[in-house]
Formats: C-alpha cells, structure tokens, sequence
C-alpha cells in the first residue's frame, strides 16, 4: 500500500516537472510622469516593460490632476519615473503618498529622477521670488526637447532597468546601443535641417523651448506670458509687439494647450505667422515616439522658418 | 553655522589627533604587552605598521575633507553617463557634439542640514462680510487664518505633515500626522492629528474650499469650520480591481472635538469611508462616497465618567462629477458636487433627535483665471431636525496666479426662525513659500 502511495507519488512529480513549462517572466510595469518618459522607457524595456503615462503628451505638464486613476497604477507599479526639476510638484507628491508603494516613494528602489546629468538651463542665480512667476529653482523643466538630453535620459532608464531587472541587462543594454544609433543618425539629419536658421529669432509662449532652440542656435527674443505662469497682459503684449517689429522676429512658437488668439493677434500685427509646435510625445498624431516627435518638430520648424526668413 | 563649528572642532581634533600619534606610537611599544620582551626587530616593525596606520588614517582624512566640501555635492551620483567607457558606442561613429561634450553637473542642492529641511508654506485667508445677519458674529474683516505647513518624508518608510494654523485666538496644530507609505497589503497608515476622512468638505483646508464658507449642512451638522478633525488612526486599503478605484477608509479618534465629545478614554469615535472613483472619458470622471461616523457627545453639558452616554451617528452620501478638458485643462473645468448628511443624535431622558441636510454645488472656470460657481443649501439643525436653515450663494473666483486668489459671494439666508440674512462676503487667498500640491 505504501509501496503504492510512493510510487504514484513519484509518477505524479515527474508527470508535474515534465508538464510544467517555464512561466514567462512579466513584464516590469512602468509608470512615467510624461509620454516622453514613457516612449524613452519603450524604447530600452522593449517587450519586457509594460509602460504608462500619467500625463496626456497634448496636456501642460504642468497641472495635471491628481487623479486616483493614477493611484490604482502607481499603487502597482515597479518603477517611477519622472522629469523631476519641480515640474510634476503641484500633482505628483500625494499620488506616491496614497500609492501605498514603498518602492517608487523619492529614494525608493523603484523612483527614477531622469535629469540626472542632463543639461539644464535657466538655473535661476541669486535670490528667488514668486515675483519672477512661477519659477523652478533647479532650471528649466523642459530639458528633454534637447535629443543630446534624451539620449543621457534613455540612458538612466537603462541603467535602472539593468539594476531592478539584472536578468535582462544586456537586453537593456541591446535596446539603448540601438536607441543611440538611431538617435545620433537623426540628429545628423535635423542638425543639417536646422543649420540655415542658426542665430533667427523666435518668440515663444511660454518658456518650454530653451533646450530646443539653444540646440538649434534659435534665439528666443521674448515670451507671450511675461513671467512663467502668468498670462498676457494687454502692457506686456504692445511692447512684444513693438520689440519684434523692432528686431523684425516673425514666429511665434506656441504649446497646443495654449490660446492662440493672442499669439495670432501679435502675428497678425508684426506680419508673422503662429506655429503650434508639441513639445511632448502624443501632442499631435505624428508624434508617436521620441524620435518623431523630433522629426516633426524639427520639419514644421524648419518649415516655418524658410517661410518667414526666407532662407 | 552650527555646523560650521563642528566642522571646524572635528578637524581641529582630527588634526591634533594626526599630530599627537607619531608621539604616542614611540611611547607605545614599552608599554604594550604584546611587545614587552620582544625583540628589536619585531619592535620596529611594530612601529612600522603604526606609522603605515597613520598615513592611511591622514589620507582617509583628507578624503573624508574632500567629501565634506561643497564641490562633492555638486552633482548626486547617478548612472554613469554615456560617455563613460561602458557605455555602448553608435556604430555609426562619433555623436553629436551635443553629446561628446560632458554634461554640466546637476544643480547643487541646499548645502547641509538644510537639505532635510521641510518644505515650508503659509497660507493666509483674509476674509470679510457686508450686510445683516442677526444670526452671525462673524466680524466685518479679519485675517481668519494663517496656516503654516511642514512637509516632508521622515524615513524611508513613513512622511510627515504639519499644519499650524494661526488666528485672533492663537495657534492651534490645525494637523499633525505621520503618514506610513510602506507597508504591506495596499494599506496606508497615519496616526496624529488630521482631519477625519468623513464626506469632502470635511477634509478640505479652508483655503482649498471653492467658497467662502461652508456650507450650512457642515455647520449644522458636521462641525462647521473645524469640523471632525482630532486626535486618533486611519487605516485605508486599496482594493484592487480592474473597474474603479475603490478605498476604504476606517479611523478611530479620541473624541474631542466640535461633533465628538468623550468623557473617559475608553469611549471613542470612528469614522469609516469608501470611496469609488472611475474615469468615464479622458476628460470626465465621477467620484462617489459614502461615510459613517458614531461617537459619543455631550449635547453642550460637559458630561463626567460615569454619566450615560449620549452618541451621535452621521451618515453621508457625496457626488462628484469633474470635466476638464485635458488640452485646455488651464482654461475650461466643471465641477458639480453634492452631499447628503444624516444625522442622529442621542438626547437626555432616551429621547432621540434626527436631522438631514444637504448641499448642490456647481463651479465653473470660464477663462484661466476666472471661476464663476452657485451653490444651495438646506440643512435640519442637530438637535432638532425639525427647523430648517436654507441658504443660496452666488460667487466667482479671480486667481492672479497659482498663488493668490480674490473671491467675492453673494449669500442668502434663510433661517428656521424666519430671519432672511442678504450678506456679500469676499476673501483673499494668497500663499507664499513651497510649491503645494494642487486640490483634486
């Protein structure tokens, strides 16, 4: 009888270690602030991330509802990542505190700052105040417009990745190696794009475009809001008007979650043309990566730049 | 400056240390057993690992230095960058200029101690009201409150927040609480002082309220301004599923407070709440919850330990539904909001008292910094639901910035004893220090 038990036993785990097939790993579940974020993350994790975005790539970044939607994900995350730079600090902060995850709090394993060793611009010297509008005391936000940024960007998530998943390091290590091929060979193309416009001037809604134009060599000679976060007011727009007539700037560069009737109006009365450019993955169709996003931007800037240079 | 001090008197004392050691290494050696009797030869190579001790001791000084000054914490170490010599090279050659050149280190962050200090705000709410009202005390003009806050992450496992409120009668710990951000099971854990989790204008701040009041069925039957805010735990848990988000929400405090008075410790009260909330599109969502309260009261007698205890029970249904077009999120929102509060109150003799009441409340942003809204109230009084207070507001909201705002609303009221109240009242919000989070 035991005889019996024992081999069934035997029978049973051997039957058992045959049939069972290997589980598939899951896919590491990544939540990103920004469809920028997000797309870098898709491109480095590949098929072994399950990548989401908390904010729309066609929503000012900025104000962003703290919605619990955001909790039940964040709440099963593995990995946060985010801009940083104060850019998610009027939304983020209680969603990590409700997410009821230790990994993605600041500090956590699974919490991803990508700004670290990107170029930043606008760090603001000397004494701050809100009299200078709502400014960021660690710079500009807006870094990843810059491809350089998104490329060191790519490669901070890779090395996350690498270290909460050492299994798939060199996967990790594969996709960025072909991110950067693709990206360098595409900046080669822009750089050629946008060399004839070095050194023209722009202006600009708000200041989202400090890293693309300084890429570029764009000189941003004024801004539609007169401080960061503060809208336009009819003194501040006659004497835009009077300063690009002056210096004879003709575009006008504008995020999509922005009016257009008063960058219209100054267009219309320096004789320039507005241009509604997205600076983040998902703001208009085109853009559906990293790297389209770029190619977009950079046709219809180009394009709006020969039209008004005439270059 | 402190720090400064101890800068100095530790390297001061690392110093005397580095230079009073060769001395006391040539004293060592006849006094230390293991070297009494030994031999010449062993003696100086004693001395030899003591000196070797020493220069390795010095050097690690001048690295411990190194580290300490201000130029180490220029740049946080991070993942190597991509041009460090693991990094994969383009086989397409050299990259952009762009990205040969080093990036310039991060920002330096706040030297020191100052680094953990927390972020710091105050909000100010100076708050005025014109017209009649036999009813209200409410002064002419007055800075109500001034509320300070302290916010920050206390360890790796729990955060902390801070709020001090001050006003004409003094400071008060408006909250306090820890709140635990680890711990297992989707739960959420804080204990101190907070506002309990019981409806929605509950466990807003007054600066955050769309209005310039509260709405009667607060006053009447949850407290008023302060409202159920004590001493005590909440525990809420996450319950997972693919349908809506869904909370539950259980608290316990001591009783002390506007809607809760405990004579003796082991009368407590408690609140529970469960909150449902689903995007219906990209641009619209709905938030429903429901709460419960229970705890003992005094009825405005003070009671003693011993004395029969007399509960109040509130139950309350809230509505919320949003739009916000996420395109045109700074210049286009909808919010419409409701709730409906129960409320039984134990009386002396076994009598009972039973009131109801509620509020509709709808704001609408029409530009990017203008707000217009309306909002109804009706409300039985707590110990006799039988009188009715019935109020209407008007208002509309100008934000200069993130940071300030100018309300004025119109109010009628219309009390149970027949007094009509017709008052304008206006308010200036404005903050000033750490960027807070936004109100959802």
């Amino acid at each position: 009888m035991i005889k019996s038990l024992v081999r069934l036993l035997v029978m049973a785990s051997a039957v058992a270690v045959a049939t069972a097939s290997p589980r598939a790993a899951a896919p590491l579940k990544i939540v990103a602030t920004t469809t920028d974020l997000a797309s870098l993350a898709t491109e480095i994790g590949g098929d072994k991330v399950k990548v989401n975005s908390l904010a729309l790539g066609k929503q000012n970044p900025h104000f962003v509802d703290p919605k619990p939607s955001f909790i039940s994900l964040l709440s099963a995350a593995d990995l946060l990542i985010v801009v940083g730079r104060e850019l998610e600090i009027g939304w983020l902060p209680p969603l990590q505190t409700s997410s009821r995850n230790g990994k993605i709090q600041v500090g956590g394993s699974g919490y991803l700052d990508v700004s670290a060793n990107v170029k930043i611009l606008e760090i603001p010297t000397g004494q701050i105040t809100r009299a200078m509008g709502d400014v960021h005391p660690f710079g500009n936000p807006h870094y990843w417009l810059d491809p350089g940024n998104g490329r060191i960007m790519a490669r901070n998530i890779q090395v996350k990745l690498s270290q909460i998943d050492p299994p798939n390091a060199t996967y990790y290590a594969q996709r960025y190696a072909d991110f950067d091929q693709r990206l360098a060979a595409a900046e080669k193309r822009w750089d050629a794009t946008m060399a004839p416009y070095r050194g023209t001037k722009v202006v600009t809604y708000h200041r989202s475009w400090p890293n693309l134009m300084e890429r570029w060599g764009l000189d941003v000679m004024g801004y539609v809001e007169p401080k960061p976060g503060i809208p336009p007011s009819p003194s501040h727009i006659i004497a835009l008007i009077g300063e690009m007539k002056r210096q004879g700037v003709k575009l006008i560069v504008v995020e999509p979650y922005f009016e257009v009737k008063t960058p219209q109006s100054i267009a219309n009365q320096v004789g320039g043309q507005v241009l509604v450019l997205p600076p983040s993955v998902g703001g208009v169709e085109a853009a559906t990566d990293y790297i389209k996003l770029f190619d977009y931007n950079v046709a219809t800037l180009s394009a709006a730049l020969r039209q008004t240079t005439g270059k | 400056m402190r720090g400064s001090w101890l800068g100095v008197v530790i390297v001061a004392a690392s110093g005397a240390a580095a230079v009073g050691r060769p001395a006391m290494a040539q004293s060592l050696p006849p006094v230390t057993p293991a070297v009494v009797g030994a031999a010449p030869a062993d003696v100086q190579q004693v001395r030899d690992e003591i000196a070797r001790l020493i220069k390795e001791l010095l050097a690690l000084e001048r690295r411990l230095l190194e580290l300490e000054s201000p130029k180490s914490l220029e740049s946080p170490k991070s993942p190597k960058s991509p041009e460090s010599p693991e990094s994969p090279k383009s086989p397409e050659g050299p990259k952009s200029p762009e990205s040969q050149t080093p990036a310039p280190p991060a920002p330096a962050p706040a030297a020191g101690s100052r680094m953990f200090n927390p972020d710091t705000s105050v909000i100010a709410n100076f708050l005025g009201v014109a017209g009649r009202n036999p009813l209200s005390s409410q002064p002419v003009m007055q800075l109500s409150e001034a509320e300070v806050s302290f916010q920050a992450v206390v360890d790796p496992f729990a955060r902390a927040d801070i709020f001090l409120a001050g006003s004409a009668e003094g400071v008060e710990v408006e909250e306090g609480f820890i709140t635990f951000t680890s711990l297992p099971g989707k739960l959420l854990l804080k204990a101190g002082r907070m506002r309990a989790q019981f409806g929605k204008v509950n466990t807003l701040h007054t600066h955050a309220l769309p209005t310039a009041d509260r709405p009667i069925v607060t006053d009447n039957l949850v407290g008023g301004e302060e409202g159920i805010t004590d001493a005590g735990f909440s525990l809420s848990h996450l319950i997972a599923n693919p349908a809506l988000f869904l909370e539950v929400i259980g608290e316990v405090y001591r009783g002390d407070d506007p809607v809760f008075q405990s004579p003796e410790r082991s009368k407590l009260a408690y609140v529970g709440h469960v909150r449902g909330y689903r995007d219906l599109t990209e641009s619209t969502n709905i938030d429903l919850g429901t709460s419960f309260a229970f705890g003992p009261t005094d009825v405005g007698t003070p009671l003693a330990p011993g004395d029969p205890i007399l509960n109040k029970r509130l139950i309350g249904i809230d509505a919320t539904f949003r739009y916000r077009p996420p395109q045109r999120a700074i210049y286009q929102r909808l919010n419409l909001r409701t709730e409906l509060i129960w409320s039984r109150q134990d009386l002396p003799l076994g009598a009972r008292a039973n009131a109801f009441g509620f509020y509709g409340l709808g704001e609408y942003q029409f530009a990017r910094r203008w707000y217009v809204g309306g909002r109804f109230d009706r409300s039985g009084r707590v110990d006799d639901g039988t009188l009715h207070d019935n109020g209407g507001s008007i208002f509309m909201t100008f934000w200069p910035s993130e940071f300030s705002q100018i309300r004025g609303q119109a109010r009628r009221t219309k009390y149970a004893e027949g007094i009509v109240a017709h008052e304008f009242l206006f308010q200036f919000n404005f903050s000033i220090g750490a960027h807070g989070a936004h109100v959802f």
